[in-house]
């Protein structure tokens, strides 16, 4: 009950600031706009925009849901091997040694130049190719900020354990996991728009045609730029709406972090 | 569970016998270091034995050897007269720490609960336990509370309630007050002793105040550093302790022989 109206009061708060940021910036930049007044191809007003998505909408709707889809399913994907990846990497040593360096490896990788090679895999059309994208893009900060707090334990906490006579299973479980919850949430929350910038550009270059990505390349081409506008609009919402997400269920997970921050 | 009942009820078995432990940190290597040579300690049940020495002596090193978180390079340990090992998992001693070492993702309650919650207990039970140890460190008020919303001694408080929360015979304490302000570090002081006298539990204590061993011992072991040594042992029998404890000359003599004792000369 109670962390549920904290919840909601952090969903105020960080709403507001925001929002009224929002309205500041929209009104300078059409009020500016309408001083200068430059080709519309290199920025239409907000008004303008706004008209594009009222036009538009049921092609918008369904776009955000097609790439909100793939973002949701690629992050949670992206999240799951991340935060596999770094207990495998803490508990066994054999695996620090193998798997670190084949993540570095893999980090190194341009993974948006792989998007067209993921097209010829998994087909031009399928999603699959999307996702795999936004999986391998989110994976590696998940990975190495949750394996540094699973990692960065005080040590007397860990002797505590031991003195307990508590095993390798019981310290992951009583000292390491929740050690690490910090900076699994600080992962996350940057995974969100990384995320969603990686399903867009991979849109780019093939999956469904109906999604945020073809709809911005398509009226772009066309010179329809009020409506690639739009779509760019949409796909920002997603972003916000997935960080805000990120942090409600951040301050659901670990109440305790946030009394633990107001007093020290 | 033990394999020696017959020594677990007698009460006449040393809390705590070191005979000619040495400890070498990373022998054969270029950083060796000899921490601790030719310990020989007897710690009697129910005694207050302080662990006084220069930084570096070796303090930490013994008592984690008691604890048996580290291995002796020679000699044995014997805790309630069995190996260290044995007595570690069959819980005969706790840790204090100089840092509370808290977690902060529990509530004071169940901090004191945790190693209840190791050892199975069942929750009514661990309930039960953790208001009667809140009781005994005075911080009923606080058990919803997490441990960013006390204080540096109020969080020490509840360390040793944790520590004692499970019945050990034996309290071992690396510089649990070595992070207190003066006025607190003494009324802590008076605490663990009416908890020591409540309880009878032996207590193995590490410091670096001359006053805070004389105040607080039985027993006093001075250490000297390079190799860790045992320099002497202070028999230091001031009665029951009182508010005027701190002003008898006999608490002077023995803050002298002290002293002494750590300069070298006998
Ligand atoms: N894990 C370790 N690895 C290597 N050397 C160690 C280790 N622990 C302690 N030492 C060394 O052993 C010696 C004794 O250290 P110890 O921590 O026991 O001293 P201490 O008496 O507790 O000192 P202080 O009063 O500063 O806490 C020191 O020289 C220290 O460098
Ligand atoms: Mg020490």
């Amino acid at each position: 009950m109670s962390a549920a109206m904290s919840a909601a009061r952090t969903l105020l708060s960080s709403w507001l600031p925001p929002t009224v940021a929002a309205v500041a910036i929209l009104g300078s930049w059409e009020i500016l706009l309408a001083l200068l007044r430059p080709d519309g191809f290199v920025l239409p007003p907000p008004t303008e925009i706004a008209s594009a998505v009222a036009e538009n909408f049921d092609a918008i709707v369904t776009a955000i849901t097609v790439t909100g889809f793939i973002v949701l399913t690629g992050l949670l994907a992206g999240v799951m091997v991340g935060v596999a990846f770094a207990l495998l990497v803490t508990a066994f040593r054999a695996a620090n040694e193998t798997l670190t360096p084949l993540a570095v490896a893999v980090n190194a990788v341009p993974i948006i130049a792989l998007a067209p090679i993921f097209n010829a895999w998994f087909g031009i059309l399928s999603p699959r190719s999307n996702q795999a994208v936004v999986v391998v893009l989110v994976f590696f900060p998940v990975f190495i900020n949750t394996a540094r707090g699973l990692a960065r334990v005080s040590p007397s906490q860990v002797e505590l354990m031991e003195s307990y006579g508590a095993g390798k299973w019981r310290i992951m479980r009583e000292v390491r996991i929740p050690n690490a919850m910090p900076f699994f949430f600080t992962a996350l929350k940057l995974a969100t728009s990384l995320a969603v910038i990686a399903a867009i550009v991979a849109e780019y270059f093939g999956g469904r045609q109906d999604a945020l990505g073809n709809l911005i390349t398509t009226s772009a081409g066309l010179t329809r730029y009020n409506d690639a506008w739009a779509a760019v609009l949409a796909g920002s919402l997603l972003g916000i709406g997935l960080y805000v997400l990120a942090v409600a269920l951040e301050r659901l997970a670990m109440p305790w972090y946030f009394t633990a921050r107001r007093s020290s | 569970m033990s394999s020696q009942p017959e020594t677990l009820n007698n009460e006449t078995v040393n809390a705590v016998e070191i005979t000619d432990v040495s400890k070498i940190f990373n022998p054969g290597r270029h950083n060796e270091v000899k921490a601790l040579e030719g310990i020989d300690l007897r710690i009697g049940q129910g005694d207050f034995v302080t662990l006084i020495g220069p930084s570096g002596c070796g303090k930490s090193t013994l008592l984690r050897l008691v604890a048996s978180l580290i291995d002796a390079s020679e000699g044995t340990v014997t805790v309630n007269g069995k190996a260290a090992d044995r007595a570690r998992l069959d819980r005969d001693y706790s840790m204090v720490f100089q840092r509370a070492g808290l977690f902060d993702w529990r509530n004071v309650a169940r901090n004191i609960e945790l190693p209840l919650e190791l050892m199975g207990w069942k929750a009514a039970e661990r309930r039960r336990r953790s208001a009667e140890m809140l009781e005994l460190v005075k911080l009923s008020e606080f058990a919803r509370h997490h441990p960013a919303e006390l204080s540096g001694g109020m969080q020490q408080r509840v360390a040793i309630a944790r520590a004692m929360s499970f019945d050990p015979k034996l309290l071992l304490m690396d510089e649990p007050f070595g992070a207190l302000d003066e006025m607190t570090r003494e009324h802590m002081q008076n605490e663990l002793l009416r908890i020591w006298s409540e309880t009878r539990i032996t207590v193995v204590f590490v410091t670096h105040s001359i006053p805070e061993a004389v105040f607080l011992s039985t027993k006093i072991v001075v250490m000297s550093p390079r190799p860790g040594r045992i320099a002497a042992v202070i028999d230091n029998d001031l009665g029951a302790r009182s508010e005027t404890t701190r002003d008898d000359p006999a608490f002077f003599t023995n803050v002298t022989a002290v002293r002494n004792a750590l300069r070298g000369d006998h």
